[in-house]
């Protein structure tokens, strides 16, 4: 019992902390919200799209920067893409750095694209770290038998 | 960044380095009086040579040679001080293997040194130690520094205290040679070694000094920096003294390089002399010294032409530097203006194809006018009364200027407009400026000062290049360490000049001069270049870009609705705009000009009412929009310059009789709205004209308010309980007003419109020309509160169009009053009225019949409000305080069914006021012999929803309703609090959450992000939809083939291949077809599911605001849009408006 609490209150905690720093925004809240008996599962399932789908979007973006002749509307039409699913989750800060990438795709900026495309990155595996470790938690609570307490 | 915000704790640092300025300068002095003494006392040795010497040729050598010496001396002496010495310098011989142990003691020190001089650099700390500890080493050691010839000394900076002691016993040893050595060395017979020997000597001196005054300058600079700067620290400090030292012993080791290989030189060409025949004798000694001389004199040459064109190339390329710089930034400030200009390119067109305004100066000015055939005309003619045309014909011609700016309107449709000189204009739109201001935004941001000192003359340096003033607060540029690192090669080519050449000393002046050159240009290399990077970082940041756009965006959309304003008058003034005669409900359309700026008005706080008079008809015939268009003008006018309402403190004393029995007296503080309003009234015209007692209630207030005000009554009756202009003045010029009409009473009818306000009132001068177009009362009225200055004159022409009078009153501080009259046709048939009222609102009948009570102390909104509830057929009473309304309600056994109170009877009483007096009428409502629970409703005047709910959360209200009071919303709370409630659970009507809008509906969502797809999918199944996806535009296309069975569409906009746009029009082509196919009778309905219309609604979903305007998805066949990632409440509002019929 006393773990379940502990462990309730550092997932609280935890997720404060993951909207204070900026790497989640109130759209990751909404999609709690969506998440219902009928839909137990839907963040993590959406979550894991949002990996699989950055991902193979952080590599096509690389392979397009890695051109001889760079296809900046190819660049740009994949960084909108990313742009949109790390709204959709409501990863901010990853969706601010493509806010600044395609910034530079429309300069043609190559330097700015390859730096963005390296923080873009990062940032990625930043908020895909955290999330884990937040679903982790999730899960813990869970077996310990307690219920994952809802942020408002 | 100024003197005073130095950190105290900087002080100690700053006292640490001044001490060891002060402490290397008086060593300085000491250094040159010894040397002066050991200078007397090789004086005296070599007076002792005469006698020594063999040969009585010599001394005309000698002589040569002390000359030399003598400018050297006096050179290097000047340059240790500054000033021209008087001091008289020989210098001594010196052995050479005096100067060979120097050599080697260099070499040694050399490494030692660059092992320190990296290990200084490893930290700020160490070095400020080290240097204090130099500091006490210096002092222990000055005697022996001096000893070894001042060259040790320079050394001692950067030496611990080891490299000290090994250094001091070398200088030791090198003492005790010199006088043994100094001696043999006078003994040699040769002339050329004697002159090899002495050269490398003094040359030596004269490149330690060279260096010490070098250092000793750059201390100095450093120093000064300090002070004027204010900027560097302590540390910073340090660390470039020892940067700059090392720099210069690297230096002082290629010298000794260089050196020694031209003393191998000459050695070599003195063995060459020795071994050829010493028959040739005296000539061939004479020739070498010549030749020697002659060497020494192409040397000089050369190295001048070779320093001279290595600093001209060095300056060359540093301003190529300088020019690429200037040319990057230049390219930065086009890009960015570029993208500008590129935004704002779409409205360019439209702006210079309405009109525009050309410089015409003053000479040229006939040749333009025969050219257009026209003269320039004054804008305003002598008498201008308000009543009067802009006639271009009554204009005069623009008196003689300077320049004239006139308009030249390039459209046909307005060509026959005369060119009026802009420089009449007080407030046209203004372009330029916003231009300017765009210019200087990006201007402020790379503000480059650029301070050069010449910090030679320690006292008082002189300012170079630059702003005079230093102290500016602003960021101060210093490239010293730029300057230090550059000019290294400066140094090289100076210390090569100074090692080799004993005239140097006029080189190292002209080197002085150009290193200071340099140290200009450098200083603008990185002036520029953080400007450049300031520049890039600036623009590289979004919200600036974002900034742009919205300016854009937003002086677009302005320039748009001028155009649209201007082209408007066009058309009236060329008689093509034709007015509409179609049946309208005059008070639907106040309502609309209500709802319209019913956003603006709370947000100023300021109270926005309507009354039309029950005088007037229901329905008239004539043009709504065109009505519309006056009145909204007029109120936005009236909006523009209502300044925001403020808040005053009063202190109220309150009696609560019948709460508090002990406590009588309650004092309280506290904030009161002293509001402005905007009353629009429509009357009759025939009422104005009417018996007092035959008005109507409102116009008999309006009147009187104006009557009371005179008699110094604080509180005026009016709306806001502000004063008012006597809005009687406004129509008091109106010919057709009173009077006998023209127009047939029993066929049309006049009305009189009044918007009164209570803003800033327009300037007794400026009142003339008010509608003017393009003029407002002034030309900072357009910056101060915006517009065009043409709304007014369109109203004046459309009022005109209508049969109709505008005139208006206005008191500076007070306020204005617009009327305007216009005719209308009556409708002939009235029960088509209700016919048409119930159209809109079915549920109307719902109220009829109803009682209210209003509570609301200012008579006139009461009034307005009692106008509201009567439309709905509500029988209403009106109480002014809270007191009367409860022996109205305790006598009355009438049962009401609602009340009605304004927020502002409690707006002197706190909350806890307003809590209880609601409470007071909650029970004395349950003691009801009917036993209807009235409901009760808040009037009020702003949105806080907090406080809004609070006070529904504890039941005392039953609603909020936030004025301007308009019909729909009225009826909208209406139904919701009394039909809900009131009536049985058959006819009730709750509203509709999405949930219900939603629910079992079959939507598509078309979405080329799996991400974005899922999200939708799983916000639309929420609220109970099926929904199915397809992640293409083509997929839609495919799945909403008719027949199909979706209800709706959610369309992404931006997809690959096929966008949503795109998508969009084919689907609705293919819609149309079936649909044509259908009508024709081509294909039976039932093959289509037995739909005869086919018409998907498809909602755009962006995430991005601007592209999704409402124009471009309705364009495509849209049917509106929401954002991405959902939010309920636009969901609800975009889906409601098709499924809610459904």
């Amino acid at each position: 019992m006393d773990t379940v609490s502990q462990l309730q209150r550092q997932f609280v905690e935890y997720t404060a902390s993951l909207y204070r720093e900026g790497y989640l925004d109130d759209q990751f809240t909404q999609l709690q919200k969506l998440q219902d008996e009928s839909n137990p599962d839907f963040v993590v399932e959406v979550v894991s799209l949002f990996f699989e789908d950055s991902e193979k979007l952080l590599n096509n973006l690389t392979t397009a920067l890695h051109q001889e002749n760079i296809d900046y509307k190819q660049v740009d039409a994949h960084v909108h893409q990313f742009k949109g699913s790390s709204s959709s989750i409501g990863a901010q800060r990853v969706k601010d750095m493509c806010v600044v990438f395609r910034n530079y795709c429309d300069e043609k900026n190559l330097d700015g694209c390859v730096v963005c495309l390296q923080q873009a990155k990062n940032e990625y595996i930043l908020v895909r770290n955290k999330l884990e470790a937040l679903f982790n938690l999730e899960q813990q609570i869970l077996q310990a038998g307690g219920s994952v307490p809802m942020m408002v | 960044m100024s003197f005073l915000a130095v950190p105290l704790e900087f002080s100690k640092p700053f006292l640490k380095i001044c001490k060891w300025v002060l402490f290397i300068m008086s060593l300085n002095c000491k250094l040159s009086g010894i040397k002066g003494r050991l200078l007397t006392n090789s004086k005296m040795r070599k007076a002792k040579e005469p006698l020594k010497g063999s040969n009585g040729g010599w001394k005309w050598k000698r002589l040569l040679l002390f000359l030399w010496v003598f400018l050297v001396a006096t050179g290097f002496s000047w340059f240790l001080f500054g000033f021209v010495s008087t001091q008289k310098l020989e210098i001594s011989r010196t052995s050479e293997d005096n100067s060979s142990g120097l050599i080697q003691q260099f070499n040694v020190s050399k490494d030692h040194l660059h092992e320190l001089a990296s290990s200084f650099f490893e930290s700020d700390q160490i070095t400020s130690l080290k240097c204090t500890k130099q500091l006490e080493h210096e002092t222990a050691e000055k005697n022996v520094i001096t000893c070894a010839l001042e060259v040790p000394y320079l050394e001692n900076h950067g030496l611990e205290k080891q490299k000290y002691v090994e250094s001091r016993e070398k200088c030791c040893i090198c003492d005790e040679n010199i006088p043994t050595k100094g001696d043999s060395s006078i003994s040699s017979d040769s002339s050329v070694p004697l002159f090899s020997q002495s050269l490398p000597s003094i040359a030596s001196k004269l490149q330690s000094t060279t260096e010490n005054t070098m250092q000793t300058m750059a201390l100095g600079k450093f120093i000064i920096e300090h002070f004027h700067g204010l900027q560097y620290c302590f540390m910073r400090v340090c660390l470039w003294a020892i940067f700059a030292m090392g720099l210069s012993y690297q230096i002082s080791g290629l010298h000794r390089k260089l050196w020694k290989k031209r003393k191998r030189k000459v050695h070599r060409k003195k063995d060459k002399v020795e071994g050829s025949s010493r028959g040739a004798g005296k000539w061939m000694k004479k020739l070498l010294v010549l030749f020697v001389l002659a060497g020494v004199a192409v040397s000089i040459w050369l190295f001048w032409y070779l320093s001279s064109g290595i600093s001209f190339r060095r300056k060359e390329t540093l301003a190529s530097m300088c020019d690429e710089r200037a040319r990057m930034l230049q390219d930065q400030f086009n890009k960015t203006f570029g993208e500008y200009t590129e935004r704002t390119s779409f409205e360019r067109p439209l702006t210079s194809g309405v009109a525009y305004a050309l410089r015409v100066r003053h000479p040229e000015r006939e040749k333009f006018e025969k050219k257009h055939g026209w003269t320039i005309k004054k804008m305003e003619t002598e008498d201008q009364t308000l009543a009067q045309d802009c006639d271009p014909e009554k204009l005069d011609a623009s008196p003689i200027q300077d320049e004239y700016a006139p308009v030249i309107l390039s459209q046909e449709t307005v060509a026959h407009i005369v060119s009026i000189d802009m420089m009449y204009l007080g407030a046209s739109y203004d372009i330029p400026s916003l231009v300017e201001k765009l210019l200087h935004q990006l201007a402020s941001k790379q503000t480059i000062v650029v301070n050069v000192y010449d910090t030679t003359n320690i006292s008082a340096d002189i300012n170079m290049y630059g702003p005079n003033e230093t102290d500016t607060g602003l960021l101060h540029i210093s490239s010293l360490d730029f300057a230090i690192a550059a000019s290294a090669g400066q140094l090289i080519i100076v210390l090569l000049l100074g090692h080799i050449f004993y005239a140097a000393i006029n080189r190292i002046d002209t080197v002085e001069r150009d290193y200071q050159e340099m140290m200009e240009l450098k200083h603008r290399a990185e002036a520029a270049d953080v400007a450049k990077s300031q520049m890039l970082m600036d623009t590289n940041l979004n919200a600036k870009q974002l900034d742009f756009a919205q300016t854009a965006h937003a002086s677009g959309k302005d320039l748009i609705k001028l155009i649209n304003e201007v082209l408007d008058q066009a058309k009236i003034e060329s008689g093509k705009l034709e007015l509409e005669a179609v049946p309208f409900d005059l008070r639907t359309i106040l309502d609309n000009v209500l709802s319209l700026f019913s956003t603006k008005s709370q947000e100023k706080g300021i109270e926005l009412a309507v009354y039309v008079s029950d005088q007037l008809p229901k329905v008239v015939v004539g043009d709504p929009g065109r009505l519309r268009q006056i009145i909204t003008n007029l109120v936005s006018n009236s909006l523009k310059v209502s300044p925001p309402s403020f808040a005053i403190i009063t202190i109220y004393a309150h009696y609560y009789i019948h709460l508090v029995v002990f406590n009588l007296h309650l004092i309280r503080l506290q904030f009161t709205h002293d509001r402005g309003h905007i009353f629009v009234s429509v009357h009759l015209a025939d009422e104005v004209r009417r018996p007092l007692d035959m008005k109507d209630e409102v116009l008999k207030k309006t009147l009187a308010s104006v009557q009371n005000s005179l008699n110094s009554i604080v509180v005026y009756n009016t709306l806001s309980g502000l004063p008012v202009v006597d809005r009687r003045k406004s129509w008091g010029s109106f010919e057709k007003l009173s009077g006998t009409d023209s127009i047939d009473q029993s066929e049309n009818i006049k009305i009189l419109v009044t918007v009164e306000d209570t803003g800033v009132g327009i300037p007794k001068d400026a009142q003339s020309r008010i509608f003017m177009p393009f003029m407002q009362a002034d030309s900072s009225t357009s910056r101060t509160y915006g517009g065009t200055g043409i709304g007014l004159s369109i109203s004046k022409r459309l009022v005109g169009l209508m049969n109709g009078e505008i005139g208006f009153v206005s008191e500076p501080g007070t306020g204005s009053a617009f009327s305007f009259t216009t005719v209308f046709m009556k409708k002939e048939t009235s029960s088509l009225d209700t016919v048409l009222q119930q159209q809109y609102y079915p549920s109307i009948s719902e109220f009829d019949g109803l009682r209210a009570l209003v509570i609301d102390q200012k008579s006139i909104r009461a009034e307005v409000t009692r106008y509201h509830l009567q439309r709905m057929g509500i029988f209403v009473e009106i109480a002014s305080s809270l007191y009367s309304a409860q022996s109205y309600i305790s006598s009355d056994s009438a049962n009401l069914d609602m009340i009605l109170i304004d927020e502002e009877v409690y707006s002197h009483e706190s909350d806890l006021a307003l809590f209880l007096g609601l409470k007071e009428l909650r029970p004395t409502d349950s003691t009801n012999i009917a036993g209807i629970v009235p409901k009760i409703f808040l009037l009020a005047n702003s949105k806080s929803p907090a406080r809004h709910n609070e006070l529904k959360s504890a039941n005392l209200v039953s609603d909020v309703l936030v004025k301007p009071l308009r019909f729909s919303v009225l009826i909208s709370c209406f139904q919701e609090t009394l039909i809900t409630e009131d009536r049985t659970q058959v006819t009730r009507r709750k509203p509709p959450t999405l949930g219900t809008l939603l629910c079992e509906k079959k939507i598509l969502v078309v979405d080329d992000n799996v991400v974005n797809r899922r999200v939708a999918e799983g916000a639309l199944k929420k609220y109970g939809a099926i929904v199915t996806c397809v992640d293409s535009g083509k997929a839609a296309l495919e799945m909403l083939k008719p027949p199909h069975f979706f209800d709706a569409c959610f369309m992404d906009l931006q997809m690959p291949e096929m966008d949503g746009f795109e998508a969009t029009k084919q689907i609705r082509s293919l819609e149309n077809k079936v649909n044509e196919e259908i009508q024709s009778g081509e294909v039976a309905v039932e093959m289509f599911a037995n739909v005869a219309h086919w018409h998907t609604p498809i909602l755009a979903m962006t995430a991005d605001v601007i592209q999704a305007t409402d124009e471009k998805c309705m364009k495509c066949g849209m049917d509106g849009y929401v954002s991405k990632p959902f939010e309920e409440e636009q969901l609800y509002t975009a889906a409601a408006c098709f499924f809610e019929s459904g």
